[in-house]
């Protein structure tokens, strides 16, 4: 299976990167040889298996519902802002997004 | 005085305690190896004050009798690891700027255990490359020449290019390194060092800047098998920030360490004899066979039948991983913000990231996205998933017949700068023997065998069960006694 023009703008725009044509243009054929090269997984066997879920055995954990102190937990706002590009008023600032 | 430098980790540790040297004229001649190595590119930051404070802690903690773990000894932190107060940018230009707020659990364990940071190491951007050649910092350069009279500018491996140009060129005793593929093990390899790739889940993720989270772990990066079971040990343990952290205690690494292999039986899997394998590298799998009946272990012959399958599974999963990984990179909560005039917040995204992501991310990225879309979802990464149950599945049934593995760590020594930089998948076949055992979970070293006939260092790679670093470092240790292995590059930087 390989793809298009048409597909790489397509998959370029869900991964949201920008990419001019010449870009897409020259990344086409490096995809359709990586995409090549990864389908002879066609030729195993997998009737039967199934998808690894767990490398390593492991239960999930639950944990109490409560608001932790450490580095994970509330109270933290201005250290959760202290790296965006922008901050305003104790809130993540963005461009408008409605009209 | 001998040159401090030389030291290796246990080295410092128990000349600190010995009070043979204090913690501070350590750190001090590491920080000026830091400072003169800067022709390698091997660094992004230097901490030279994180070094000197947490020695001056050491020395007072000698004096009042209560020295730690890694008293006295200064590390280098692979710059995937955030460090509070330090910038951390994974190598690429979209973090550029970012000062985490928190300290990443194995840094944290580390600068607890005594440790001091000398610097944060350059690396493939994202830990996406096998040549640190994709870092938007410029290439590490290699500390090791070849011996033909050239000058040719080598890799030093990758990801963790910059962890083992640092210790191969002794600007530090120890490093941390992260492996997702072979990123530990490839490079130690490549400079003539030894790593380790603990089982997944004994080091926390927590605060590592995540590339594909079901394959990605730390571990240590160090001259010598010891070194990284002193080092590893105080990496390891249960973390309730990580949901796929082990909740099992450390073993004691290194007091149990023995190269006796005794009753010990040592897997050669046949799918690793590769096509045009070079002859030294195959000469040399023959003598790490040779050294380990030397140390009493049984050898046996045993089949990795899906091997040949592992390389397109892996770039299938980890590029799928991080395609979703590194959706947080947003220009909104951290690092880069490309807003071009008039923009909407889509157009900001896709701006951002075009600015931001280097070509590899970018294609890793696209791949990522693709498998995972509507349509082929199933016939990529739920096939691949199967994939990867029957390589597990293979490895179970050569632990049936064996204790570890040993295998050739890379298919060739370092190669040159620019060499395969071309052609993506000719890279992605330098992993073909540590991304199996990366696919299952399990821990895996590389320890230095020889050099080739251009005098390059060549690795052996052990793999071992789940949960047996013990056995790991053991057959390691073998390797190392008998490889004797003391070749080190000239100081040309």
């Amino acid at each position: 299976m390989s793809v298009d023009l048409a597909t790489v703008r397509k998959i370029a725009g869900l991964a949201r990167i920008a990419t001019s044509d010449a870009e897409a243009e020259a990344l086409l054929p490096e995809l359709n040889n990586i995409l090549g090269w990864i389908e002879q997984l066609g030729e195993v066997n997998t009737d039967g298996v199934e998808p690894l879920a767990a490398v390593i055995p492991n239960h999930l954990r639950l944990r109490d519902d409560v608001v932790t102190h450490d580095q994970t937990g509330g109270g933290i706002r201005d250290a959760v802002l202290a790296n965006a590009p922008q901050a305003e008023h104790g809130f993540f600032a963005v461009p408008k997004v409605i009209e | 005085m001998t040159d401090l430098t030389n030291l290796g980790i246990a080295d410092i540790r128990d000349g600190v305690a010995a009070g043979t040297f204090s913690a501070r004229e350590v750190a001090s001649a590491f920080n000026a190896a830091v400072a003169k190595g800067k022709p390698l590119n091997a660094w992004l930051v230097e901490t030279p004050d994180h070094a000197l404070a947490a020695a001056d802690a050491a020395d007072a903690a000698r004096a009042s009798g209560d020295l730690k773990p890694l008293s006295g000894v200064p590390l280098g932190i692979k710059d995937l690891f955030c460090t509070k107060g330090v910038e951390t940018t994974a190598a690429s230009g979209i973090l550029k700027g970012f000062v985490p707020q928190y300290e990443s659990t194995i840094t944290s364990k580390l600068f607890g255990a005594g440790a001091g940071m000398l610097g944060k190491l350059n690396m493939d951007q994202f830990a996406m490359g096998s040549s640190n050649e994709t870092s938007a910092f410029g290439n590490v350069i290699s500390p090791w020449k070849r011996n033909d009279g050239g000058n040719a500018a080598l890799a030093p491996g990758g990801s963790s290019g910059g962890s083992s140009a640092a210790v191969s060129a002794r600007m530090a005793p120890g490093v941390t390194g992260t492996d997702t593929g072979g990123s530990i093990r490839q490079p130690a390899a490549f400079t003539g060092i030894s790593g380790i790739k603990p089982t997944y889940g004994r080091c926390s993720r927590w605060g590592v800047v995540a590339f594909a989270s079901s394959l990605d772990q730390a571990g240590p990066m160090a001259k010598d098998v010891r070194d990284c079971a002193i080092m590893l040990e105080a990496m390891s343990g249960f973390d309730p920030k990580d949901a796929t952290s082990l909740d099992l205690p450390v073993p004691a690494w290194e007091k149990r360490l023995s190269g006796d292999l005794k009753g010990k039986r040592v897997g050669i899997p046949r799918e690793y004899r590769v096509d045009n394998m070079p002859a030294e590298i195959e000469a040399l799998w023959e003598q790490g066979i040779a050294w380990a009946k030397d140390a009493g272990a049984e050898i046996v012959e045993v089949s990795l039948p899906h091997t040949k399958y592992a390389l397109p599974t892996y770039y299938i999963i980890a590029p799928a991983e991080a395609s979703s990984n590194l959706a947080r990179y947003d220009g909104v909560r951290y690092g880069l913000r490309d807003l071009p005039d008039g923009a909407n917040l889509q157009e900001m995204y896709a701006a951002t990231r075009a600015d931001g992501f280097g070509a590899e991310v970018k294609r890793r990225i696209m791949i990522g996205t693709y498998v995972l879309s509507a349509g082929f979802y199933d016939a990529y990464f739920t096939k691949a998933q199967k994939v990867r149950s029957l390589i597990v599945r293979d490895f179970e049934q050569a632990f049936e017949k064996c204790d570890v593995l040993l295998t050739p760590t890379a298919p060739s020594a370092a190669f040159g700068l620019g060499e395969k930089a071309a052609d993506p998948i000719a890279m992605y076949l330098n992993d073909v023997f540590t991304v199996p055992s990366s696919l299952a979970g399990l821990p895996a070293m590389s320890v230095p065998g020889g050099l080739d006939g251009q005098g390059l260092p060549l690795g052996l790679q052990i793999i071992g069960r789940p949960l047996d670093e013990q056995g790991v470092l053991n057959a390691g240790l073998a390797i190392e006694e008998r490889a004797g292995f003391t070749a080190r590059p000239g100081a040309w930087w």
